[in-house]
């Protein structure tokens, strides 16, 4: 918690600030990077592999097989997660699954799969992108930013 | 086989940054998802997204970061035929194949299944 916020409560919200804070359970850093690297890099392995898949099987180029390699992931990881295992997997690894676009696909299903009970207008398509939203949003906004201050610069370096 | 164990350790130490977001910042997982995009958006502005991809393959194409790298590129592609309007039309068009498949197997998995525990 910021200082900002800490001159805002009493000394007895202070003291017990302090008191939960000395009780947190402390996070294990490194065994989590750990993790997070190999489920990581096991999943980004596994991306390379699909990728030369269709590299090597059907006319793709190096550019055009991305596209059926992010399909096949976000296909495994739907399945996974409807099946209950992704959240197994993802327990383990923490940002190892969640950084890939499987954890990606994963938010949608699962939203999806668990506001089915609302309906599928109110809960399920309202609510796929609960989480994947943020990330659509501002990923979308950035690039937007830079997309136009990289035209705008080309434009009058252009001219 | 040098192209397996660099997508290994490159895609490994974007999650890397993605758990030290969660467990050192403390962010949630949402704004850790939504700081990766944005970097990705950034640093393919500044020209580094493609060299990553280039030397570590599915290493800097399956992490989220590549989402933000996507939507700029698919973006600045349509602008470069179209001019400033290609922006909008075109910052989906790399994207479109994840969304998309994201979407409708999602969409089918809420069909076929039933929430779990």
């Amino acid at each position: 918690m910021s200082n900002k916020k800490k001159k805002k409560l009493t000394p007895v919200q202070q003291q017990y600030h302090s008191f939960s804070k000395a009780r947190e359970p402390q996070r294990p850093v490194l065994l989590n990077v750990v993790r997070a690297f190999l489920a990581g890099g096991t999943i980004c392995l596994l991306g390379q592999f699909i990728q030369d898949f269709f590299l090597w099987n059907f006319n793709f180029t190096e550019k055009t097989a991305g596209d059926p390699t992010v399909a096949v992931l976000i296909l495994l990881s739907v399945i996974l997660t409807a099946s209950g295992v992704y959240d197994h997997i993802a327990q383990w690894s923490g940002a190892g699954t969640a950084v890939p676009v499987t954890g990606f696909a994963n938010s949608i299903a699962s939203a999806a799969i668990e506001h089915r009970s609302e309906g599928f207008v109110l809960g399920v398509g309202a609510s796929m992108f609960q989480l994947a939203g943020s990330v659509i949003v501002f990923g979308v906004f950035a690039a937007f930013v830079v997309a136009l201050i990289k035209t705008t610069l080309a434009l009058l370096g252009g001219s | 086989m040098e192209a397996y164990f660099w997508a290994f350790v490159v895609g490994g130490l974007i999650c890397v940054i993605g758990q030290l977001l969660l467990d050192v910042g403390k962010f949630t997982p949402a704004h850790t998802m939504s700081i990766l995009v944005v970097s990705g958006a950034v640093l393919d502005g500044l020209g580094l997204y493609e060299p990553l991809i280039d030397f570590a393959g599915a290493g800097a194409t399956v992490p989220i970061t590549s989402f933000g790298n996507a939507l700029v590129h698919g973006a600045l592609a349509e602008a470069q035929t179209t001019g400033i309007i290609g922006i909008l039309t075109g910052i989906f068009e790399v994207t479109s194949a994840g969304i998309s498949a994201a979407i409708i197997f999602g969409f089918l998995a809420a069909l076929l299944f039933k929430p779990k525990g």
